[in-house]
């Protein structure tokens, strides 16, 4: 038994945000009471003192890129689980974009068995929408399903074809599995590698518009309508898409979407001709990023999802041009978060339903702090300072614009089926 | 006048002071004296060696830094895209590191990728000067213009600048924009809608007056110095825009000139293609400094090179004694 005590809780499923004790027996809670209540049941336990900490769901990062299995240079199920541990995260959906790609049960049983071996955070992944990714035949969906997939994408890429769209959205609403699209119109995107602004005129980078992301979300919305399928919008980034969701929830369609955590911090302002600053889609404008922290306080974001996009420094430190996109984002995903909770633009328990009970909507599932659930807890601090350093993480890669970013605000357990996976303390850096 | 600037790379305009740039043009004044000599080399920097890494099929922009370092005594190490190992997979870096490896005293790099310029230079000891990047920048083109406005019209300040062609992927545009606005020029940019997007208004230092005008006569009213830009055929397949249409509307004739004032200058970064974006009775008129332009591109360049790598304290009018060898 695990007792957790003199944490302020905090339960967006209950709207609940007190003191309350929680104890743990084996993988789920046995009990949730005020502070001292349990002291009791809980005799032999032992004891986590989270005074001044918040006690949350186990958080859940509905997008992320393991590299494993095909490109283990950049990260494994290993690091980067343990990444995602030091991120607050208990559990994590990688993206099928891996060698051989995750389209058929054998590699998504690979996959878990590998999870198995690893830090303890669930591995929930998500299976390609088609056979490869390529747009093509529809991937062997039922039997991913069996094997353990919670969704379907074909990320790095759309979708390709609005007709394979309509096909996999109407098998996929059959299977009650949601399907999680990369939207972008290809032929407007072309080559882009950044938002297109003054920034990238300025640059001579070549940019795309918001409508290369819009224009998809568009299609996307009206195939879900015509479906009935469940429809989720990865890394959305910009506020006519973000306008074309909240119209879609209007009429009470099956869409939802997430937002990353560089994307609502960071704008194409900040571009310059640094490489970790490269990602798909690309930060947005300065008004794009000011609407995609009101879209998570007003409720049209569902999730804040890392995008978590390991690459080795070989491969980032290229021409801009040449570089492959994507960050890591595990391990500050909960600090930048907070850090638009200490600006005063979103409440800290909605930033906290955004990492837990949000994302587990949209892949159908529940996600409260009560007895009888599984006990995966996130325990955190809203006021630890700390200082992000590349170099401590336990990610392979080191491609985060945030190296040397002061922080206030860190994970402090990482709490998955009733054992402590990560515990914060041993981290150099600290202060 | 600053006693001492240094310069530690060459990688843009836009970071440069109007003063730092106004010195520059001033050290390429004997320079240009010696274009005129009849021996032409100097032993300034004699022993040193310049890497030319041109990653991007370049002949005039490698043959006028190649002969700015030979006239300083320079030995040259020369890396072309088409001989290069970047076909067989090495990186860019790895390929400028080999090239380090041989000691070369400075790095002159034209690459097809913006920034490229930029990425080198945080990685290398030695100076790097930027010999156009992507769509970004190509600085030493902008100071050789600067030269030749300032040599014809005895100024580069508050002059009505006409800009025509493809705006948005020219380096030699973005350069010039930067250089000119530090002295307080006002730009009218004029040539295909899509070429011409609204946020080139913004380049430049704030404040600066830059105007988008789609139709070339309007854009030539009262035009002091007008440069017009190569038209580069792979831009016109994206998108796809028929040449005889761009002919129609941008091609800078003798008629349209006319609009212009009588003296305005008519520059071009060459590679020139008569009939297309100049009409010949323009580029070979009274008005065109096309020529000049490459013979200031000379005396630029020797200018830049032996700031960065000679010592750049000797004026190299003191260097009397030309090497013989």
């Amino acid at each position: 038994m695990l007792l957790i005590k003199n944490g302020r809780l905090l339960d967006p499923a209950s709207g609940t945000d007190a003191p309350r004790d929680v104890l743990l027996d084996g993988e789920r809670i046995a009990a949730v009471a005020p502070p001292g209540q349990l002291a009791e049941r809980a005799s032999g336990a032992e004891i986590f003192d989270a005074v001044n900490l918040v006690v949350a769901p186990g958080f859940i990062d509905l997008h992320c890129h393991l590299r494993e299995p095909g490109a283990e240079s950049s990260e494994t199920i290993e690091t980067g689980t343990l990444a995602a541990a030091r991120g607050g995260f208990t559990a994590v959906c990688p993206m099928p974009n891996t060698r051989p790609v995750n389209d058929n049960a054998s590699v998504t049983r690979a996959i878990l068995e590998r999870a198995a071996e690893a830090s303890g955070v669930r591995l929930w992944p998500i299976g390609a929408a088609s056979a490869g990714s390529k747009g093509e035949a529809l991937a062997e969906i039922a039997a991913m399903k069996g094997a353990g997939i919670v969704a379907v994408s074909d990320d790095g890429r759309p979708i390709a074809t609005a007709k394979l769209l309509r096909q996999v959205m109407d098998y996929c609403r059959a299977l009650e599995l949601p399907v999680i699209d990369h939207c972008e119109d290809s032929s407007l995107f072309a080559g882009a590698v950044m938002r297109e602004g003054k920034q990238s005129v300025r640059l001579g980078l070549r940019g795309m518009p918001a409508a290369a992301e819009s224009l998809a979300v568009a299609r996307d919305v009206q195939i879900a309508e015509l479906t009935g399928c469940r429809l989720h919008i990865a890394h959305l980034s910009a506020r006519a898409s973000l306008d074309l969701v909240r119209a879609a929830k209007e009429k009470d369609l099956p869409v939802t979407c997430e937002v990353t955590p560089h994307h609502f911090t960071l704008t194409d302002e900040d571009v310059q001709y640094d490489t970790r600053y490269k990602m798909n889609p690309p930060l947005a404008s300065r008004e794009d990023r000011d609407a995609l922290i009101a879209g998570l306080a007003d409720g049209t974001v569902d999730a804040i999802a890392t995008d978590h996009a390991p690459h080795e420094p070989a491969l980032k430190d290229v021409e801009f041009d040449r570089a492959p996109f994507g960050v890591t984002g595990f391990e500050t995903a909960l600090a930048l978060g907070l850090e638009v909770v200490h600006a005063g633009k979103l409440s800290l328990l909605r930033m906290v339903e955004l990492l837990t009970l949000g994302p587990a909507r949209v892949l159908g599932m529940k996600r409260r702090i009560a007895e009888g659930e599984p006990a995966d807890l996130t325990v955190f601090s809203t006021e630890h300072a700390w200082t992000f350093r590349v170099e401590e993480s336990a990610s392979k890669s080191r491609n985060s614009p945030f190296d040397g970013r002061n922080f206030r605000g860190a994970p402090m357990a990482t709490i998955v089926a009733g054992r402590i996976v990560y515990r914060r303390g041993l981290v150099t850096g600290d202060s | 006048m600053p006693v001492s600037y240094h310069f530690g790379h060459m990688l843009g305009i836009e970071p440069l002071r109007a003063d730092e740039i106004t010195f520059l043009l001033d050290q390429a004044k004997p320079f240009q004296e010696i274009q005129r000599h009849p021996l032409k080399k100097l032993a300034t920097l004699r022993g040193k060696t310049v890497a030319l890494a041109f990653f991007e099929p370049s002949t005039r922009t490698r043959i006028s830094f190649a002969t700015a370092a030979a006239r300083l005594g320079a030995d040259q190490m020369n890396l072309q895209a088409e001989s290069s190992s970047l076909k067989k997979g090495e990186s860019l870096l790895d390929t400028v590191w080999t090239l380090d490896a041989m000691k070369p005293d400075c790095f002159v790099m034209r690459h097809s990728a913006s920034g490229a310029a930029d990425f080198i230079a945080r990685h290398l000891p030695v100076p790097v000067i930027n010999a156009g990047d992507g769509t970004h920048e190509h600085p030493t083109q902008a100071l050789l213009d600067a030269l030749t406005i300032r040599d014809r019209r005895g100024t580069i300040e508050g002059l009505n600048v006409t800009i025509l062609g493809d705006i948005l992927h020219s380096r030699v545009a973005r350069s010039n924009i930067h250089l000119l606005a530090k002295f307080g020029c006002r730009f009218t940019l004029s040539g295909p809608a899509m070429w011409l997007p609204r946020e080139l208004e913004c380049l430049g230092p704030a404040g600066t007056s830059i105007r988008r005008v789609s139709r070339i006569e309007e854009a030539l009213e009262g035009a002091e110095v007008i440069i017009t830009l190569r038209v580069q055929q792979e831009r016109l397949n994206e998108p796809a825009l028929p040449l005889d249409e761009y002919i129609l509307q941008y091609q800078l004739t003798p008629e349209r000139l006319r609009r212009a004032r009588p003296d305005a200058l008519v520059l071009h970064p060459g590679p020139m293609v008569r009939g297309l974006e100049i009409d010949p009775a323009v580029a070979d008129g009274p008005q065109s400094c096309v020529l000049e332009q490459v013979t200031n591109g000379l005396a630029v360049r020797m200018a830049l090179l032996f700031l960065l790598i000679g010592g750049g304290d000797a004026s190299p009018a003191k260097d009397s004694a030309h090497a013989a060898d």
